[in-house]
């Protein structure tokens, strides 16, 4: 079985988020890019699907040239191969109709895209793969078991949980919990070599209008200094927050 | 051209984001003076939102299993069959769970996590939080039709009494090759998503025997429970407890962290809630650069004392 792994570029959480040209852009100086970490939670429990259930594993993502060494990265933790749409992306419809048109008339049966990418914080692509694909779709998806036609998925919900199964093909968005922060893997010497060697294929882009314009960004607004309280009149932070916070 | 919202019902009763999508909506309508419509599933006292501004509901009925596909079918349809041009929504994980099909469905552009009213109307421009909560980008919807998600406890619920119309009706059924099974956690418990206060626990609370802290403290202000990474890690609580980057996103109006020490993964998580206290015996604790409030001492002292005069408070 063949399975796609959809992989965005992200900023480093420690990274400072600074914006440039009257902030109309976001600066990306001095920033360090990784696989977004929902995305890494899915290639991880794909390549645990690659090692027991013999699949293939591919990624993809859409992006320039400067997206590259992730993919490197990603074939070096043990994806088979990897694609890259060459256009800078401008909103989550472009990219979800870029992967969706790489995908039809392929036989993918398992699309693993994370939940949200921790930039833009979406969340909304692989709800729309699923769609223009017409694929099923679970969302913040906690826990994945395949077989060649079915699927048994947890999708985690705001109370609770969920237990869904079905038919494939399938599209998660994945989180914490495909597997854990532990499994992850770190790619050694002999998997980064044998990265050098598997195919990166660039695949022109097809869509240039978009459905979104970024107009501008903005700073947090500075956080005042904190108030400290004295354990011993712990009857302070009650009335800050009554009548100062209105919180309670 | 109207206003529609989705407004999201938990067993039969609307959810409190439904009252803050809808007073959000009645705005809009006001502001380009047009009508506020609604959609929901299985409400069952509509006349309830009379009171936050919607000139028209829809009530569809529907056995259905939770299928994404099947529900987002039925909100586009009635969203064209009702005129709409923006569709607003909550950011519930269901919300989140539907809407990005309804996008495609509708070829309509939707901005997430809006956290305030537009700052542009004709053209659509939303203020989105971004970066995890480390910054705010402004987008521009350019499609005809468009889709507003916005955050919870973002920007309130405002009475305005219409003279609401309801129509209800039975949704006809579809095929799903899908089997779903719900799990409630816990009835009694608030969820993270719809609590306006949370009481999270870090290591520093040394142990989960040592829970009855948050659980009291969460108790005494009605507050849903939480954890840090590490504790989830280790197995004390729940994953499904677990607020930061990889967990549960939190924005709630009072995040009160007990023994956390503030990684920035866990802060980026929980930094679109309003107010932040922190109690903490380490005053190199990175959590006490980004709360608004805080306390220096151990944990074990000062929350039973805290729990104490809550309850003095909240019987006065």
């Amino acid at each position: 079985m063949k399975i796609l792994v959809c992989i965005s570029s992200v900023p480093d959480t420690t990274s400072k988020i600074n914006f440039i040209e009257n902030e109309t852009q976001f600066d990306k100086s001095g920033v360090q890019y990784i696989i977004n970490p929902n995305d890494e939670f899915g290639l991880t429990r794909a390549m645990w699907l690659k090692e027991k259930q013999n699949c293939e594993v591919h990624v993809i993502s859409v992006g320039i040239v400067d997206t590259d060494p992730i993919l490197r990265k990603a074939l070096a933790i043990g994806a088979d191969q990897a694609f890259r749409v060459d256009i800078n992306p401008m909103d989550a419809n472009q990219v979800a109709r870029e992967i969706s048109d790489f995908i039809k008339n392929k036989d993918y049966k398992l699309i693993i895209a994370g939940r949200e990418s921790i930039d833009y914080n979406g969340g909304m692509v692989p709800g729309m793969i699923a769609t223009l694909i017409n694929a099923n779709y679970v969302s913040n998806c906690v826990s994945l078991e395949v077989n060649q036609s079915n699927f048994k998925a947890t999708r985690e919900t705001d109370g609770g949980k969920e237990n869904i199964s079905g038919t494939l093909p399938l599209v998660i968005g994945g989180q914490k919990g495909l597997v854990e922060e532990k499994d992850l893997i770190i790619p050694n010497m002999r998997g980064i070599m044998m990265s050098r060697k598997k195919p990166l294929t660039i695949i022109e882009a097809k869509y240039q209008t978009f459905q979104t314009d970024t107009v501008k960004y903005e700073k947090l607004p500075p956080k005042g200094a904190i108030k400290l309280v004295n354990p011993e009149k712990i009857n302070d932070l009650i009335d800050l927050l009554h009548n100062e916070a209105k919180v309670i | 051209m109207a206003i529609v919202v989705y407004l999201e019902t938990e067993d039969g009763n609307f959810k409190k984001s439904a009252l803050e999508v809808s007073s959000y909506g009645r705005k809009l309508a006001d502001e380009t003076k047009t009508n506020l419509y609604g959609i929901a599933f299985n409400s069952s006292d509509p006349d309830k939102i009379r009171k936050y501004g919607i000139d028209k509901l829809v009530n569809i009925k529907t056995d259905h299993v939770f299928d994404a596909r099947i529900f987002a079918d039925l909100l586009s349809k009635n969203f064209k069959e009702l005129g709409g041009t923006i569709f607003i929504t909550g950011s519930s994980a269901d919300s989140r769970f539907i809407f990005p099909v309804v996008s495609i469905l509708l070829d309509a552009s939707y901005a997430t996590n809006v956290v305030d009213f537009p700052s542009g109307i004709s053209p659509l421009v939303l203020k989105r939080s971004a970066f995890t909560n480390k910054g705010f980008v402004f987008t521009e919807l350019k499609t005809k039709y468009k889709i507003i998600g916005i955050l919870n406890n973002s920007y309130g619920i405002f009475e305005s009494e219409r003279k609401l119309e309801v129509k209800e009706y039975m949704a006809e059924s579809q095929d799903s090759n899908l089997q779903v099974e719900s799990i409630k956690e816990d009835e009694e418990k608030i969820s993270i998503a719809d609590a306006e206060i949370v009481v999270s626990g870090g290591r520093g609370l040394k142990g989960p025997e040592n829970w009855d802290l948050v659980e009291d403290l969460a108790k005494t202000l009605g507050a849903a429970t939480a954890c840090s990474k590490p504790v989830s890690d280790m197995g004390w609580r729940p994953h499904s407890e677990h607020v930061g980057q990889t967990g549960k996103p939190v924005a709630s109006n009072l995040y009160i962290a007990i023994g956390v020490s503030g990684a920035i993964q866990h802060l980026a998580g929980i930094n679109a809630s309003k107010c932040k206290v922190v109690i903490n015996n380490d005053p190199e604790a990175p959590f006490f650069k980004a709360a608004d409030y805080g306390v220096i001492g151990d944990a074990f002292e000062v929350v039973p004392k805290l729990i104490d005069g809550l309850k003095k408070f909240k019987s006065r």
